[in-house]
């Protein structure tokens, strides 16, 4: 069965105040879906909401993954059920190596799964070494204390290393191109690609630049403003924010 | 459900009990009768009648002194209830087929002769008052490096036994030292010679069985002019509704050129009082270092400090604490700036679950012509629980201003930011908590060897079940 992330008339409150206000939403397994917006505008409320934060109030509306809701579920049980989200603000745990905690989360993910499938620490090892070198990242930094110390790059390609390595139906990004340099940006959609290529994985991608779209190619993208989805094209929807900014999208009041 | 599978486990590992079968039981409570009953049984009053006066004016003091009363609260310690001495077996051996079976059960059951079989150089093994077996490398041994109990160390090595011992923590130093010095029994007595590098761990095991009982073992070090040992200790007891004492001193000397580290992994039953002292002098270029994990206990007071008293000697303290609820972890560390050039490093590291509560008390003291000292105190305290507490009292008295000090100190809660971070990748509640922990503690788990990090890790996990509100 083909996995199915929708959002239906989504309306969520934080701090007395209503920041989505009815969003509707379907990304299948495999499609590449791309939100832009401006600032405010909900999106990584968005991106929390999907995951499951617990700050954030869901007043109606529904989050239906694979044919079931998912609002009861916490954010693992939603993570074992396939979905991912890259931090725009990843945490910094110190003590807890990168190595460890991958490799932790991916035992996590994949209870369940049979025995054999699941890889051997060596095996492990070498999954990560593979991942890291397409993204360019050093093999010292699998010791290094999760995101202490790490540059904003650095941080968004860790991300994005722990999405190739768990595999998930459903990624999704949020302004995981933000803060990169141009080589970092290439390294990273490659991998995204790469990901999308070897697990079908339906990308949700939270972007203000349409510089990525370049290289991880939209099937559709979202206009996003007051906490709705006020429009919805193809790639040269892209192109037309970069040019003309959101002013022809803004709702009016 | 969870907690309770997890707390089954602990009692299954570590809190398991054996039925009492004293040798020899004082009658509970503190007398001058007990002690003097203890000196028989050790044949102190005909060989070292010192060692019986040394008690007895210890005994004094303790009844004497009063209760201190900035810390902890020790209003609920009844010393009229407790058993001040209880022999187990006839003599301490050095096989362990010769050890009593349910001692040697107990012992096997906590893997410590597996441990000793692996990678230690020496073990020593203590049940309730006195020490069942001691055993070192015989390679040691013909270099001359003495490890035995106190009470041996004493008859066959009275000189060097006689001139350190209680010096370094006279009975006068505080009520529980005094308490320590008039009823001690079992423990160790270490004697490394010059130059000799003890290059595997000894270890001594210190395993409370009976119940209401005082444990006091003494632990006196002597590492000679250039001499370099490690020395482990681990501890732990049965679950009893009653309270029992666990009040220790640990002596340490560490001469010119010598590098002494005492690591202490605790893990006592929630109805220990842990009452310790453990003090170290350190003479010119010595280093003395503390690593020490504070877990279990009800109350625990304890403040391993470093006299530097000789150039450029070093001091490294580095105390870590976990506080369950109704528990209270009064740890810290002190370091005594008695000469020029010397250093310290003191690092503390405490987390609070539910109602527990965890006190960081240090002390630096930098006395006048003590020039050129450097010191560093850093303390980090995590709280899990909003019911959680933590305080820290740091006293800084400095005599010399040529001294340069850091202090630093952090108190941290887990965000529910960083729960749903780690949740997002698949991790429950519990096992992002248990991850932050663990992760929090890890400065303190890779400097003690793997097999004791190991088990650490383990003690946290069973520490932290039942963490989530």
């Amino acid at each position: 069965m083909a996995s199915k992330l929708e959002i239906k008339n989504l309306h969520v409150v934080i701090d007395y105040k209503e920041i989505l206000k009815g969003l509707d939403l379907t990304v299948n397994e495999g499609e590449t879906h791309a939100i832009m917006g401006p600032n405010g505008s909900g999106k990584s409320t968005l991106a929390n909401v999907i995951m499951g934060h617990p700050k954030y109030k869901i007043t109606s509306g529904d989050i239906i993954f694979e044919g079931k809701s998912i609002l009861a579920l916490t954010p693992d049980r939603r993570a074992k059920l396939g979905l991912f989200m890259a931090f725009q603000h990843p945490l910094e745990i110190s003590g807890v190596s990168l190595a460890n905690f991958l490799r932790t989360a991916y035992k996590h993910i994949n209870t369940g799964m049979d025995e054999k499938n699941i890889a051997s620490v060596s095996e492990f090892r070498k999954l990560m070494k593979e991942k890291m070198n397409s993204l360019g990242i050093d093999e010292d930094f699998a010791k290094r204390y999760l995101n202490e110390g790490l540059s904003g790059g650095e941080k968004k390609k860790s991300e994005v290393l722990q999405a190739t390595i768990l595999r998930p139906k459903i990624a999704i990004l949020d302004e995981t191109d933000s803060g990169t340099d141009v080589d970092a940006m290439k390294t990273i959609s490659d991998s995204i690609n790469n990901l999308k290529k070897e697990s079908n994985t339906g990308i949700l991608m939270i972007t203000h630049y349409n510089r990525i779209l370049k290289n991880v190619k939209p099937d559709l993208v979202h206009i996003m403003v007051d906490g709705r989805i006020v429009k919805t094209g193809d790639a040269s929807l892209a192109d037309r924010v970069e040019s003309s900014g959101y002013n022809e999208f803004a709702v009016v009041a | 459900m969870k907690q309770i599978t997890i707390n089954k486990d602990y009692e299954k590992k570590y809190g398991f009990k054996m039925p009492e079968k004293p040798v020899h039981s004082t009658e509970p409570g503190l007398s001058k009768k007990v002690v003097n009953e203890i000196s028989e049984i050790k044949n102190e009053k005909n060989e070292n009648d010192w060692i019986n006066k040394f008690r007895l004016r210890a005994l004094d003091t303790f009844l004497k002194k009063k209760m201190p009363t900035w810390g902890a609260d020790f209003s609920k310690i009844n010393f009229d209830e407790i058993i001040y001495y209880m022999k187990s077996s006839e003599k301490s051996e050095t096989k362990w087929e010769d050890v009593p079976k349910e001692i040697k059960e107990t012992f096997d059951k906590l893997g410590i002769p597996q441990a000793e079989r692996s990678f230690l150089a020496g073990l020593g093994a203590q049940y309730d008052s006195d020490s069942v077996y001691h055993s070192i490398l015989k390679p040691l041994e013909e270099k001359g490096v003495i490890f035995t109990d106190p009470d041996t160390g004493l008859q066959k090595y009275p000189d060097i036994f006689k001139k350190y011992f209680g010096t370094i923590v006279p009975p006068e130093d505080n009520k529980f030292s005094a308490l320590n010095s008039a009823v001690y029994s079992g423990g160790s007595f270490i004697y490394i010679p010059p130059g000799v590098d003890v290059q595997q761990p000894l270890q001594a095991y210190f395993r409370i069985n009976a119940q209401r009982f005082g444990q006091f073992e003494r632990t006196l070090i002597i590492a000679d002019k250039g001499s370099k040992l490690h020395y482990i200790e681990s501890c732990s007891a049965p679950i009893y509704s009653k309270d029992s004492l666990h009040a220790a001193v640990v002596e340490i000397v560490a001469l010119p050129d010598s590098h002494v580290r005492y690591t202490t992994l605790q893990n006592w039953s929630n109805n220990v009082y842990n009452l310790v002292t453990k003090r170290a002098h350190a003479y010119e270029n010595a280093t003395v270092e503390w690593v020490d994990a504070n877990l279990g206990s009800k109350i625990t007071t304890k403040f391993p400090s470093v006299y530097l008293r000789g150039r450029n000697s070093k001091a490294d303290i580095l105390s870590v604490a976990f506080a369950g609820n109704g528990q209270h972890q009064d740890t810290g560390g002190k370091a005594i700036h008695l000469a020029p050039n010397t250093s310290s490093r003191i690092t503390a590291k405490s987390v609070s679950k539910g109602s527990g509560r965890t006190t960081y008390r240090g002390l630096l003291y930098v006395g006048k012509g003590a020039s050129n000292v450097k010191s560093t105190v850093r303390c980090d305290a995590l709280l899990i629980n909003n019911e959680s507490r933590t305080d820290t009292y740091p006293y800084n008295e400095i005599h010399d201003d040529t001294a340069t000090i850091t202090h630093e100190a952090t108190v941290g809660k887990i965000g529910e930011d960083m729960l749903f971070y780690l949740m997002s990748r698949g991790l429950s509640e519990q096992q992002a908590l248990n991850m932050v922990v663990m992760g929090f503690f890890e400065p303190f788990a890779k400097e003690i060897p793997l097999e004791y990090a190991l088990e650490f890790n383990r003690l946290i996990q069973l520490e932290m079940a039942g963490s989530v509100g």
